[in-house]
């Protein structure tokens, strides 16, 4: 998958959590939770529609690396391709 | 026969569009099933029945703006046969309410009889609060009705407006109330009303958090929980050890309630609704979560009912999502009390003789002085305080 498509289903699940909000407003560097006034339920519920449409599985202590939407494509990148460099820290569903 | 009334979701509603019927004539229907959807300041509330029968007719048509406490549609009750008197098919449109008709939307006020001496400001607090002036006893001049009578009597039933309109010329169609002016006029009458006293304190969620990222590891993502099942829990469970923070202030004395639910502040673009997460201290964290998530979303998107606006017997205000340390709200009436949960922060505490940082959230509490005393008060925040210590047992 490519950034761009990670960057896509990124976008989508934000706007599943925040309707209102307008994908061509958003900024990818601004905190996420800031510029869309979610609460931890609109977090989750983000993690959730991730995990459902990436079949990635974010552990709880990784919700600070999903800041902005630009560390969220940063980070799912990095998890969908366990070869890469650091691959040894992100195992696969199921492993958590 | 009994009437299904305009039910009214919070004092504040004086009327409601209905939006759609969810039943026919002739259908069955069951105490608790949602028959119609009402659209109110609060957004599209799906309307359960209180009684069971079958459905006899329906008075309103969708698009329809309807008073408070005005029938929207007849049931035949459960078992009941149609008296010789009354014609033996359901008589016309609304009718000009039959000595017999009983408000099916909540246990009857007994209402009968009409046109009680009552002021005009009583009269118009009845068409505002949707309380019929026939089932309010007066307590001013000759046994008129003051409109401090009316407002015990819709504080006495918080859960749905009961009998027929008020005798007085019906209300100009009144545009939907806007949710700021249905706040302002909750706020203000509790301001008003309650004298609230304020209490704080600090509790330390060292060995919640850790419990929780534990418990969080052995569950999938969707069913994880966040910290705020744990503190409605321990809230719910708190509010069942000490009784007089939990029920309802009205005609001058406090009711108890049995059950704790809890009503939880969400906002909204506009404002803000509390709808109640019901039984709290019965449930497992887990079905805590889903019921709150469902809570939320169907605040947020439509699809509350109207049990759930009417029966919150304490509520729980949260904004530590949006930074703030501490929050002292205004109690919702005619509850008597509300707890305030602020942002779970890292804080340097003192612990086992040792300064060490540790998670903290600040727990407020409103309470209501006619009910209770800062001593009570304060153990019921105590009681918080210690469940949170023991997060396994919640």
């Amino acid at each position: 998958m490519t950034r761009d498509q990670i960057k896509e289903a990124v976008v989508k699940a934000l706007l599943g959590v925040a309707p209102e909000a307008q994908a061509s407003a958003l900024r990818p560097d601004q905190d996420l939770r800031e510029q869309l006034e979610i609460d931890s339920f609109d977090f989750l519920n983000f993690v959730i529609a991730l995990d459902k449409s990436l079949s990635v599985a974010i552990p709880e202590a990784d919700y600070q690396r999903l800041a902005t939407i630009d560390a969220c494509v940063d980070y799912l990148a990095a998890r969908m391709q366990p070869k890469a460099q650091d691959g040894a820290q992100f195992p696969e569903k199921g492993a958590f | 026969m009994a009437e299904f009334l305009m039910p009214s979701l919070g004092a504040d509603m004086e009327a409601g569009t209905l939006v759609a019927w969810m039943v026919k004539p002739g259908q069955q229907v069951k105490r608790g099933d949602v028959v119609c959807v009402v659209e109110t300041q609060k957004g599209a509330i799906e309307v359960e029945i209180f009684e069971s029968g079958t459905i006899a007719e329906l008075l309103v048509q969708p698009g329809t703006e309807v008073p408070v406490g005005k029938p929207l549609a007849l049931l035949q009750r459960e078992g009941e046969v149609l008296e010789a008197a009354a014609p033996a098919s359901p008589p016309g449109p609304a009718p000009k309410a039959p000595p017999k008709v009983a408000p099916a939307v909540l246990p009857p006020l007994a209402a009968q009889g009409r046109g009680p001496r009552a002021s005009p400001a009583a009269r118009n607090a009845a068409r505002e609060l949707g309380v019929d002036l026939a089932a309010v006893t007066g307590t001013g001049l000759s046994g008129a009705i003051t409109r401090e009578d009316v407002e015990r009597a819709a504080a006495a039933r918080p859960a749905a407006a009961t009998g027929p309109p008020p005798p007085v010329a019906p209300a100009a169609p009144a545009r939907a109330i806007g949710m700021r002016q249905a706040i302002a006029a909750a706020m203000s009458r509790s301001k008003r009303e309650i004298p609230h006293y304020y209490l704080h304190t600090q509790t330390d969620l060292g060995r919640a958090m850790e419990w929780l990222r534990a418990e969080n590891q052995r569950r999938s993502v969707a069913d994880r929980l966040l910290p705020v099942a744990l503190l409605l829990k321990a809230v719910a469970l708190a509010a069942r050890r000490l009784p007089e923070m939990n029920g309802f202030f009205v005609d001058g004395a406090f009711r108890p309630s049995a059950e704790v639910h809890l009503g939880v502040a969400i906002s909204l673009k506009d404002g803000l609704v509390a709808p109640a997460l019901h039984s709290v201290p019965d449930k497992p964290l887990g079905d805590l979560m889903r019921e709150l998530s469902d809570l939320i979303q169907r605040t947020r998107r439509g699809g509350l009912r109207s049990s759930e606006l009417a029966d919150s017997t304490l509520t729980v205000t949260s904004l530590g999502d949006n930074g703030v340390d501490s929050v002292f709200g205004i109690i919702f009436p005619p509850q008597v009390a509300l707890v305030g949960l602020g942002r779970i922060v890292e804080r340097p505490c003192v612990h086992d003789g040792n300064v060490v940082v540790r998670p903290t959230v600040d727990l407020s509490l409103s309470a209501d002085h006619r009910v209770s005393d800062g001593l009570r008060g304060s153990l019921f925040l105590a009681a918080i305080d210690r469940l949170l210590q023991q997060p396994e047992a919640l």
